[in-house]
């Protein structure tokens, strides 16, 4: 059974000033295995986060159907299940990864990754000392443990938020373009964490404008041009 | 997962007038905004109707004359409703409509099962007492009688919202907006409530302190598990606290749904407008 299934999903935006109603993405297919890492690719207002930001219910969706194999619930469609549900889900199921960072003022990165594991009902030993292995584990400088993150580099804030998500040992986890605006050295590193991520067992779905970066890392590839699921040639192997 | 609400209010109503031909029917009364042109009553509470569940903290967000407060003071019996119900989830009040209870088992729902945080510290606190005896005075509305412990109950809950203990003595007049804020945080937490009213509680603190008062409200949630409704009409302030948001306009619910969701998929009109307006 898949992880995740998005059967003939669409998403319609009505913008009252306007008067108007704009169909984001229309007819949706895609499914994912438990373990695999899908990437989905397209250039930008292709509907890429609009899949991502529905998949995690920031979106409400309006068409089609979104089955996601929960530990807690069974299967479910993320599209109809209930608020207390998905709040229940996003708690401890599914994470959400992006480059920007909307967190409680003045709490600092150290505290921030605890605070995701003491909302699970973590004790606080256990949480602050997995979330000093999380920020270790994702390369943020000690020195930095102790800032607020206002001041952080895009890559800094995008690990923050990395260690943020992956700290709950989600089973799902969501990446909204986390190579974007990034210099090479930092991409690398990110790809070095979706590998590490990968080797764990997280089920991934992340969206690239640029996928030649993920070459031989994605399982999976949806194009939103073609609305088209390649299967990744199993290459790795013959690299080089 | 099956769970129980622990607070549900059903079709709560509060009007302020009698009504008239024109706007005593509620399908089809001509109001404006809220207002009956023709006799003047201000309807201000529209058969608002919610659940909120154990350990979550509810938005509610909308303009001024929306309806928030007067929704805030008619679950905390500061004033009566209209017509409407309202649920509590304990073994003693299972079932019973506490709006229709007597006025002396309102207050012990006030002393054991609610706190309340207003906007403005003079409502919550006595201005003219130590911040020890505001706190010890709740205390003793919750039934508890022993002098020293009370004293270090209220010592305690001091220091958890930063007050010196220097100054725990001290009348909260003399205290800064922040202070005073953060002195009836604590007494409303002293009766350990699970049940907690926030209305506009950070509205006219600076920067600084609102940061203190918004992880004073997390922290509380976190250790205490305290339900929570928290009313501003500042989104970031709710962005930052709520799981769930409803958002009211004219005394009625037009959207509700995840915080997220509401604010980055904004479905009514009016909320489409809100968020557009956000800095």
């Amino acid at each position: 059974m898949s992880m995740l299934e998005i059967t003939d999903f669409g998403k319609r935006f009505t913008i009252h000033h306007l008067g108007k109603t704009m169909p984001a993405i229309e007819h949706i297919n895609f499914s994912l295995e438990a373990g695999e890492f899908i990437g989905i690719v397209g250039k930008s207002g292709s509907g890429k986060s609009t899949i991502l930001k529905s998949i995690y219910r920031t979106y409400l969706p309006d068409a089609g159907e979104i089955l996601y194999q929960s530990d807690r619930f069974g299967e479910v469609d993320l599209a109809k299940l209930s608020e207390r549900q998905i709040l229940y889900l996003r708690k401890y199921e599914i994470g959400y990864v992006s480059q920007f960072l909307s967190v409680m003022p003045r709490t600092t990165c150290r505290q921030l990754v605890t605070n995701a594991l003491l909302e699970m009902g973590e004790s606080e030993e256990v949480a602050l000392m997995e979330a000093e292995k999380s920020l270790a584990h994702f390369e943020l400088d000690p020195k930095l443990w102790d800032s607020y993150p206002n001041t952080f580099s895009g890559g800094e804030k995008l690990r923050l938020n990395i260690a943020m998500a992956t700290v709950k040992k989600p089973r799902l986890l969501l990446l909204d373009e986390p190579t974007a605006s990034l210099d090479q050295q930092s991409k690398v590193k990110v790809r070095e964490i979706i590998e590490k991520l990968k080797n764990k067992g997280t089920t991934l779905v992340g969206i690239f404008h640029d996928i030649e970066f993920m070459d031989g890392l994605c399982d999976k590839v949806f194009d939103m041009q073609t609305r088209q699921l390649t299967v990744a040639k199993e290459a790795v192997g013959y690299e080089s | 997962m099956r769970e129980e609400p622990i607070l549900q209010v059903k079709n709560l109503r509060k009007q302020f007038g009698t009504g008239c031909v024109e706007c005593r029917e509620v399908e089809n009364r001509k109001l404006e905004k809220n207002f009956c042109k023709s006799c003047g009553t201000v309807y201000a509470c529209q058969d608002i109707s919610f659940d909120l569940y154990p350990g979550e903290i509810l938005g509610i967000v909308g303009e001024s004359g929306s309806g928030k407060s007067t929704m805030m003071q008619c679950l905390y019996f500061d004033s009566d409703v209209s017509s409407g119900e309202a649920f509590i989830n304990t073994s003693e009040l299972e079932g019973k409509n506490v709006f229709e209870l007597s006025s002396q088992q309102k207050r012990a729902i006030r002393n054991h099962v609610y706190g309340m945080v207003y906007q403005n510290p003079v409502h919550g606190l006595k201005m003219d007492f130590s911040s020890v005896g505001n706190i010890a005075e709740k205390l003793i509305a919750a039934g508890n009688r022993n002098v020293a412990e009370m004293e270090a109950t209220s010592r305690r809950l001091l220091e958890s919202v930063h007050i010196p203990l220097h100054r725990m003595k001290e009348e909260p007049r003399n205290f800064s907006g922040g202070m005073q804020q953060r002195v009836q945080i604590a007494k409303a937490l002293s009766n350990n409530p699970p049940i907690l009213f926030l209305d506009e509680v950070t509205t006219g603190l600076d920067l600084s302190v609102q940061a203190n008062v918004l992880d004073l409200i997390k922290k509380i949630q976190r250790d205490l598990g305290i339900s929570m409704i928290v009313v501003s009409h500042d989104l970031a302030v709710i962005r930052m606290l709520a799981d769930r948001t409803i958002v009211l306009l004219n005394g009625k619910i037009i959207e509700e749904g995840l915080t997220d969701q509401v604010l980055e998929d904004p479905q009514h009109e009016y909320t489409q407008q809100l968020v557009y307006s956000l800095l």
